[in-house]
């Protein structure tokens, strides 16, 4: 089912929490709210839930103007970061729940607890108590018991947010393999660009309760909006250079700028991802400006260099395949050049 | 010419917030242990205590039951069963507790609910009102209760016209024993359900649930034990309750004589033994409490 929000406007006291927001959902689909803290997306997800009522702007539900109707009305799942599993309630009891509200006949009901304890892979778990179960089980627990009654959508605020590494990374794969199977309308929020990425069809980034950008996560990466959202997806070089005659002197480097052919110097700010940075091995005496390698660090699945522009007196973060670090062989003093394959620049940020 | 790097990785963020804080651990192994302390310094503090105690409550307590079966198991059976002002003053207390402790009960869950769950205007004044009955003496709030129902006040005449008697009466008494029994119930809850957190309900109502299959279902059996706990302590001081009673009951002995208020009256008269024999039954319901409030207070651990 889609989902389609309209111009939400929600303060609290003086806090904007989010300001004319506007999103579609398409039906089927699982998107990820990637913000920082504070940028009003668990707000957002609220409010598609009705547990928190905007101040003006509308949800729709398929075209369905569902803004005033309570939460039960709604029909959705909602899963808790923190689980929120009913306590005094067994694992079976709390799939139930949303069936028993409903009356479901008791057959019914142990039938479909008996379904989703087998999807979540917690089957002869039923007797126990939430306290009896790891962090990771409970958020399957949590993710069964919001689909038991069948929602038209769910929605989960930051549901690996406070599990480790290891079990987030599983769940989250997991999630994926499930919703390929249930393909209900799915939202979640969670302030790892990982795993908006790996999860999520389509990525919308919040800032100070603004969409700043909605696309898949390929489109969001290789083409963000803009530099909050460039910064915010991951590690990012930022130069500061001048542009004249269609080139660009970006502290140690000089490279073609054809969008700037004239004859009068502008200022410019430039982004470089770690990875989209080159390095040649140079010498001392070679003429013209390099940069000294500070720090290597290649463990991982690349290898991290940290260098220092000679020029400029400023670091410089560089990602290299093991490949070509262990053709360069680089230690820390070496000398060398660096040089952009790729290069972003946005329009200047006009202040008065 | 400039160059920076900006780096942000949330996942390096959210790792270090997981992580303990040593600094909170180390402060705790600082704390001085009392079994340090020279063997002189906590045998005699552990004896004053005991002496305080036993001189306190422990010998007080005795003596009410040794008085009471001072002529006997058969004087203090007759004691309290023949005298029939006696036994109305019991059935008058066990009357009258209950129903002050449902009203508290019931006031209590609402306005803990409501101070824990909502922030809204008065929240504060609330919280204050609550504690009001702790710090204002007794015998103020019943003469407040008198001069609010009895025949001289504000709503006597009214009450008067339609049959109804407030003051003097036993809904004077339920009044007055609520009111100073008020904090109990929703001084429990209050942090219990803080502690709790809107979250479980939030979700049953995001599963369907309407308020009463929240309230039933989720709410209540969460904060099921801290209920109990300030039920039994409700009880305690309504049965006991002694100041502000006795000046809205007028102390008519049959009709609202309440047990505090026989035992007294009993020694006025100079009747020694019939009066620790009503006190010795106070005493065993205060006994039976304590019981129950130690057996609670395990099973919440």
């Amino acid at each position: 089912m889609s989902i389609t929000i309209k111009d939400l406007t929600k303060r609290f006291g003086s806090f904007q929490a989010l300001e004319n927001v506007s999103l579609e959902v398409r039906d089927g689909e699982l998107l990820a709210l990637l913000g920082p803290s504070g940028s009003g997306k668990t707000t957002l997800l609220r409010i598609i839930a009705g547990l928190e009522t905007a101040d003006s702007g509308s949800v729709l539900h398929r075209g369905e103007e569902v803004t005033h109707r309570s939460a039960r009305d709604r029909n959705v799942g909602f899963v808790f970061q923190h689980y929120a599993l009913f306590r005094h309630m067994t694992v079976f009891e709390n799939v139930a729940f949303g069936l028993r509200v409903r009356k479901t006949p008791d057959a019914r009901v142990r039938q479909r607890v008996g379904e989703l304890l087998h999807l979540i892979r917690l089957d002869g778990y039923g007797r126990r108590l939430p306290s009896e179960l790891s962090g990771g089980q409970r958020q399957r627990v949590a993710l069964a018991r919001a689909l038991a009654a069948e929602p038209r959508v769910l929605l989960l605020d930051e549901p690996f947010g406070a599990l480790d590494a290891k079990v987030r990374q599983e769940l989250r794969q997991w999630l994926r393999r499930l919703h390929d199977e249930l393909h209900v309308t799915s939202v979640f929020v969670t302030h790892d660009q990982e795993e908006a990425f790996e999860v999520a069809d389509r990525v919308a980034v919040l800032r100070g309760g603004r969409i700043e950008q909605v696309g898949s996560p390929q489109e969001v990466f290789d083409l963000p909006a803009n530099p909050f959202i460039m910064d915010f997806l991951g590690n990012v070089n930022v130069f500061h250079g001048r542009v004249r005659n269609g080139r660009a002197v970006l502290g140690g480097m000089e490279l073609d700028y054809p969008d700037h052919p004239h004859d009068e110097a502008r200022p410019l700010t430039v982004y470089i991802r770690p990875h989209e940075l080159e390095i040649d091995l140079a010498t001392a005496d070679d003429a013209g400006p390099k940069a000294r390698v500070l720090h290597v660090n290649p463990a991982g699945p690349v290898a991290r260099v940290r260098v220092r522009d000679e020029d400029s007196d400023t670091d410089i973060y560089v990602d290299l395949g093991l490949q070509r670090f262990t053709e360069l062989k680089l230690r820390p003093g070496d000398w060398v050049r660096v040089s952009p394959r790729r290069i972003r620049v946005f329009e200047p940020e006009y202040v008065i | 010419m400039l160059a920076e790097t900006i780096e942000t990785r949330p996942e390096q963020l959210s790792g270090e917030r997981n992580s303990p804080d040593p600094s909170l651990e180390s402060a705790s192994s600082c704390t001085p242990l009392a079994r340090n302390d020279p063997l002189l310094v906590r045998w005699g503090l552990t004896a004053a205590a005991l002496l305080v105690l036993g001189l306190l409550v422990i010998v007080p307590l005795v003596h009410v039951f040794v008085q009471a079966f001072g002529d006997g198991v058969l004087a203090y059976w007759r004691s309290l069963v023949d005298d029939r002002d006696t036994r109305h003053a019991i059935l008058l207390t066990l009357t009258v507790a209950p129903i002050a402790v449902l009203v508290n009960l019931i006031f209590g869950v609402a306005a803990s609910w409501a101070i824990a769950r909502f922030r809204f205007p008065g929240r504060t004044l609330l919280i204050t009102l609550i504690d009001l009955p702790f710090s204002v003496s007794p015998v103020v709030a019943g003469l407040a209760f008198v001069l609010l129902f009895g025949l001289q006040g504000y709503f006597g005449p009214w009450l008067r016209d339609h049959g109804l008697k407030v003051v003097f009466a036993t809904p004077g008494l339920v009044l007055a024993t609520s009111f100073v029994t008020f904090p109990f119930v929703a001084r429990e809850l209050i942090p219990v359900m803080e502690v709790i957190g809107p979250d479980e309900e939030l979700a049953a109502l995001s599963l369907g649930a309407n308020g009463w299959q929240m309230f039933w279902r989720v709410t209540l059996p969460n904060i099921k034990w801290g209920v109990l706990y300030g039920v039994i302590l409700c009880n305690a001081r309504a049965m006991g309750e002694f100041g502000a009673v006795y000046v809205v009951s007028g102390h008519v002995a049959g009709r609202t004589d309440t047990m505090p208020l026989r035992v007294e009256k009993l020694f006025q008269e100079y009747n020694s033994p019939s009066s620790f024999a009503v006190a010795s039954v106070l005493t065993l319901l205060a006994l039976v409490t304590l019981v129950a409030k130690v057996g609670l207070e395990r099973k919440v651990r």
